[in-house]
């Protein structure tokens, strides 16, 4: 039986999370159809056709739909759960919001955070932060499933000829209303999806200072991310968190400055293809993981490599 | 009006972690057990609209073993008013503990339940979004900041992209993220009121549910280990080892 999974999308763009659920899909059946839910959502649909290896685009047009809003959302996706032995979505804060409502109705027990397809049944997921994989094998009908982004490779945008379908967008539940949102702009890439992440500590020891940062991210073409720490003592923005509670990266290179390496932390980031670490305390947990680790003070380290890479 | 606030006891998340060398969990034989840090800023989170007038009783209850009486206790210390163990010896899946903390709404009536976001053993980050839908309430989940006011819960979530509010509409479920508040220490004073605190004791037999695990863990094994560990004497060696052997640059 065929795979749906439900799309995650901004305003006008597919999240190349969705793409990365699509390759998921893939791994359990031929037939993926991707759910878009949303209002005014064309150009969404127009992208999700065009992703290789989608059948079909199921698309639930309305008011009520915009911002995600899981009440509203998950009475749409189980009005098409019938169709599916299994529901996908990516584990973002999208994903993770909407899909255990979705499995409670239909009397599922979700599999959160899956990093690896073993069959239709079975799969692979981290805990404990990652110090352990969990291969664990569902009996429910439907499989209700969210997918770690950085465990699958994005399935290619274009290739694809999925038909368009309009399904039933039902209606307001009228429990919960959006009121505003504050995102983050950068021109950066986005965290989770760059090639390169510069990640600061409670080192840095200042808003300010991420300055030093955002001047090497910026000869790298980097993205920037932080600390739980970091987050918390005001110097970035909650969406830069990276970790066990923050996002999961994956990048070929990731730069961690002034981070102490706590488990909480290396679950987000340890999955990434070349780590550098730059910490003054040479006894820092960073480094038992660190390909290449420098031992010196960022306030120093930071400006030169900004200046080597510059030139 | 009633706040309902499950705590999960699970490894204290300083704990190294190991996995059992049979591959079928992780050890858990003297190992320090905690409170789920995310349910010690649920009960924080209870208490302070306790305090502050909003919320005139704040109800406990852990789902597992006889020892999460402790994992009570410490919340009771924090302020809680009383506490309810939802004694079992098995596994419980998010989807079991969301049926049965749903008894527990019905028959104590609560206007607001707040939960972690996530359990830090098992990380499903599930429970709070399947009781909201299996009571048919809203849901703030990932709560950076909550404010009651007018029949309506306003809640700021910590989304990928930044933050985000939404409007509930009472009653409803709420999931802490971590930036929602501090949790206070427990004084020795409350400690030893807390022991005189009402605990009631339940099965999941007195509350009619089915808790039988939909998920077989076939097995669990260790992560590929990084071979991390090598030093460079200089920023001109990082250079030229990331351009030159690691070719990321
Ligand atoms: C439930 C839970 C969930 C959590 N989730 C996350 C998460 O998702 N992400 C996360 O990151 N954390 C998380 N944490 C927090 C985590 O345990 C650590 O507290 C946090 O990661 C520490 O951040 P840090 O390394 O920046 O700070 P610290 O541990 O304080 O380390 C700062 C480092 O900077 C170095 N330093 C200081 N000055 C300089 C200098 N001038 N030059 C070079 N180096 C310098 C120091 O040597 C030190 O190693 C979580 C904790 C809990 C309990
Ligand atoms: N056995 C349990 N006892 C009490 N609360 C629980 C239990 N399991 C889950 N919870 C609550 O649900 C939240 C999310 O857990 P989970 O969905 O397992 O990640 C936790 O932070 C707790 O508030």
């Amino acid at each position: 039986m065929a795979v749906l999974v439900i799309a995650e999308h901004e305003e006008s763009v597919l999240a190349p999370s969705t793409l990365a659920t699509v390759t998921a899909a893939r791994a359990i059946d031929d037939a993926v159809d991707v759910l878009v839910a949303g209002d005014g959502c064309e150009a969404v649909v127009r992208q999700a056709c065009a992703v290789e290896g989608v059948r079909r685009v199921r698309v639930a047009d309305g008011g009520h739909l915009a911002h995600g809003l899981a009440e509203n959302v998950a009475t749409v996706v189980v009005g098409l759960a019938g169709d599916y032995a299994h529901v996908l979505a990516p584990a973002s804060t999208f994903g993770k919001n909407l899909m255990p409502r979705v499995a409670a109705l239909l009397d599922v027990q979700q599999i959160s955070d899956v990093t690896a397809v073993e069959s239709a049944d079975t799969f692979v997921r981290p805990i404990y932060a990652g110090n352990a994989l969990a291969t664990v094998q569902s009996g429910d009908a439907v499989k209700v499933v969210t997918v770690r982004p950085t465990a699958f490779e994005k399935a290619a945008e274009s290739g694809g000829a999925g038909e368009v379908e309009q399904v039933d967008a039902g209606s307001d539940s009228g429990l919960s209303r959006f009121v505003d949102q504050q995102l983050t702009s950068s021109d950066r890439p986005e965290l989770t999806a760059a090639p390169i992440v510069v990640s600061g500590g409670r080192g840095l020891g200042s808003g300010e200072n991420f300055r030093l940062l955002e001047e090497l991210a910026d000869v790298l073409g980097a993205a920037i991310g932080a600390s739980r720490a970091a987050v918390d003592a005001g110097y970035v923005p909650n969406d830069y968190q990276v970790g066990q509670t923050g996002k999961v990266v994956a990048p070929d290179l990731y730069i961690a400055v002034g981070i102490s390496g706590a488990i909480q932390h290396l679950a987000g980031m340890e999955g990434s293809k070349v780590i550098v670490a730059i910490n003054k305390d040479e006894d820092a947990p960073i480094f038992e993981i660190a390909d290449y680790g420098l031992v010196g003070d960022l306030f120093e380290v930071v400006p030169e490599l900004t200046r080597k890479l510059g030139s | 009006m009633k706040v309902l606030v499950p705590v999960k006891r699970v490894i204290d998340y300083n704990v190294k972690v190991r996995v059992k060398s049979d591959g079928s969990g992780v050890e858990t034989s003297n190992v320090k057990m905690s409170m789920n840090p995310f349910d010690e800023i649920a009960v924080e989170e209870a208490v302070r609209l306790r305090e502050s007038g909003v919320a005139e009783e704040v109800i406990i209850v852990s789902l597992g073993v006889q020892q999460c009486q402790e994992t009570i206790r410490t919340a009771l210390a924090m302020g809680g008013d009383r506490g309810i163990l939802v004694q079992s010896d098995g596994e419980l899946q998010p989807l079991a503990v969301a049926k049965l903390l749903k008894e527990l709404v019905e028959r104590e009536g609560p206007e607001l339940v707040i939960l972690g976001k996530q359990a830090i053993d098992d990380d499903a980050n599930q429970t709070g979004q399947m009781l909201a839908a299996l009571l048919g309430w809203p849901q703030g989940t990932f709560a950076s900041r909550l404010e009651l006011a007018e029949g309506e819960a306003r809640v700021t979530r910590e989304v990928d992209g930044g933050l985000e509010t939404v409007a509930l509409r009472l009653p409803a479920v709420v999931t802490t993220d971590l930036r929602l508040n501090e949790p206070r220490y427990a004084k020795l004073p409350n400690i030893m009121k807390a022991k005189k605190k009402q605990l009631d004791v339940v099965s999941p037999e007195d509350l009619g549910v089915d808790v039988e695990p939909r998920l077989k863990t076939l097995k669990v094994s260790e992560p590929p280990k990084r071979s991390g560990g090598v030093r460079v004497g200089s920023v001109e060696e990082l250079v030229e080892k990331l351009r030159n052997e690691a070719k990321v640059i």
